[in-house]
């Protein structure tokens, strides 16, 4: 299957919650030295729950696709709720069949939310 | 001129995968069916151990084993079989000499000289002995065409212990002149030995390791249509014969008692353990294709399609890609790395691989190399025997691809 489908394609294109929280909970940078991918993750929580969150990246299409939707996917869930989340639930969100390698590129993003929480 | 589509019928891979191109020769190579047949044989008809048994399985599994140090020796025109050392890859040899070399002639305040262009294997055991023993880590740099800088009267001094670096790199495809390189770092201080890490040099141009006076030459079989599991270290044998062992056990030892060992002489003695056997038999079948071949046909072929594909790459996308590495095709081996728009070099290889092409991406063991480019990661092709024009066409219309579905 093409992973390059319409949806992730879009989010690559038009990411979602792009750019900087300007006074944030927390901020955090994760990176993937072997492909140079690096995501920089900002948070605002409201109590136990994420009021807001935003990231800057550079990365491939899938990093970056995955970044916007989980970062859509993480506002207003609790840490609890979000500390449970694995790599099987960013393929299912991804929707497409990811092969060994490229897996570490769709869960760079998560680690981010979990260093986060 | 080679004969490309009667050599890939010698390559069983391409009977299974009609289409494959293949454009990753720098990770490791295609096998020969002549190769294959051979670990085939030795694990069907004698398949014993080498320098034990009195049976004439194991006779016949020593020689075999013993010849193709012969013919390694020859390959790459040593003075003799004893200087060639068998390990498990060119990595290998590299941290054998860091180990049984380095640790007994390095001390404080000694340098280790070594390249931003190598690859990880040559560059890591030097950075980790010097911070060990407090020797100064040397690193040569590169121009903005991606030579090496000259001015080795700045870098070697009195103190200079080793240099190690790469005939060929791995990823710009920069040919060093070893040769010029060696007389002017001799000629500042006799006593610097020389490492040269060929792995991408042996499967490509002549070696003659004797014309070039490096004191080590290290490579790998399976990038030169060998079996994986084979490295070779070749060494000037009064060196070999000073260093400590690299691994204990047996085969390398001449006597134990309980309160000493003696060793075995070069090239045993840094061979503990039962070897790769069928691999390494299998290895000089690798060599006797590359010779009937001609190694110098091969390195025409390779400048030829290097240089076709520049030009086409060029033509077809103009200042949208940019290719890394010498202009000067004579300085160039056979192997392009490339950033392609603003795309990721992962997203691009992963188009490819869709179109059945296959190309490397990332930063290819050289994060030094990389950081000095400025960029986190490259595409790269590099051609070998089996590759053509043709290919270089799917790897263009792959790219029109990628630029179409990513936009």
């Amino acid at each position: 299957m093409n992973i390059y489908q319409d949806i992730i394609l879009d989010h690559y294109h038009h990411p979602h919650n792009k750019g900087k929280i300007d006074n944030p909970d927390k901020t955090i940078q994760v990176k993937n030295p072997l492909c140079g991918d690096v995501i920089e993750m900002t948070v605002l929580f409201d109590r136990n729950k994420v009021k807001e969150i935003k990231f800057s990246s550079e990365g491939c299409v899938i990093s970056q696709a995955s970044t916007s939707m989980l970062t859509d996917y993480a506002k207003n869930k609790s840490k609890q709720e979000l500390k449970k989340l694995d790599s099987k639930f960013i393929i299912k969100m991804l929707g497409i069949d990811l092969g060994m390698n490229r897996i570490k590129c769709a869960v760079l993003p998560l680690e981010a939310l979990h260093k986060l929480l | 001129m080679l004969d490309i589509s009667s050599i890939k019928k010698q390559f069983p891979i391409f009977q299974h995968q009609p289409d494959l191109v293949y454009f990753d020769s720098t990770a490791t190579s295609l096998k020969p069916k002549i190769v294959i047949d051979k670990i085939k044989e030795y694990y069907e008809e004698y398949s014993a151990n080498v320098f034990r048994g009195i049976y004439p399985m194991y006779e016949k599994a020593t020689e075999e084993f013993e010849e193709t140090r012969s013919i390694v020796s020859e390959f790459i025109n040593a003075n003799k079989s004893e200087e060639i050392v068998f390990t498990r890859n060119a990595t290998e040899s590299l941290n054998l000499l860091a180990y049984s070399l380095g640790r007994k002639i390095i001390g404080s305040g000694d340098e280790i000289v070594t390249t931003i262009m190598e690859h990880h294997s040559n560059f890591v055991p030097w950075q980790v002995l010097a911070g060990e023993v407090g020797a100064v880590f040397k690193v040569v740099n590169i121009n903005d065409e991606g030579y090496l800088e000259k001015n080795w009267n700045g870098i070697i001094t009195k103190k200079t212990k080793i240099l190690a670096l790469t005939y060929v790199s791995n990823v710009l495809g920069t040919i060093n002149p070893i040769k010029e390189i060696i007389e002017a770092v001799k000629k500042i201080n006799p006593n610097v030995i020389v490492i040269v890490d060929a792995a991408q040099a042996v499967p490509h141009m002549k070696m003659d390791v004797q014309d070039l006076d490096s004191d080590f030459v290290v490579f790998s079989s399976h990038k030169m249509l060998g079996p994986t599991g084979v490295g070779v270290l070749w060494g000037k044998e009064k060196y070999l014969k000073e260093m400590y062992p690299f691994m204990y056990g047996g085969d390398m030892i001449d006597e134990v008692y309980i309160d000493r060992t003696t060793y075995k002489d070069p090239p045993h003695k840094f061979e503990a353990g039962t070897p790769a056997i069928g691999e390494v038999i299998a290895f000089k079948e690798a060599i006797n294709f590359l010779n009937k071949v001609g190694i110098e046909n091969i390195r025409d072929h390779e400048k030829k399609i290097t240089n076709f594909a520049i030009n086409k790459l060029k033509d077809t996308f103009g200042k949208s890609i940019k290719i890394y590495g010498p202009k000067n095709i004579e300085d160039r081996g056979g192997i392009i790395s490339f950033s392609f728009g603003k795309f990721h070099p992962h997203d691009i290889a992963q188009i490819l691989a869709d179109s059945g092409v296959c190309v490397r991406a990332g930063h290819h063991c050289a994060m030094p190399l990389h950081t000095c480019l400025n960029v986190s990661a490259t595409v790269r092709a590099s051609f070998y025997i089996y590759n053509d024009e043709s290919d270089v066409s799917r790897l263009v219309e792959g790219l029109k691809k990628v630029k179409k579905i990513l936009k």
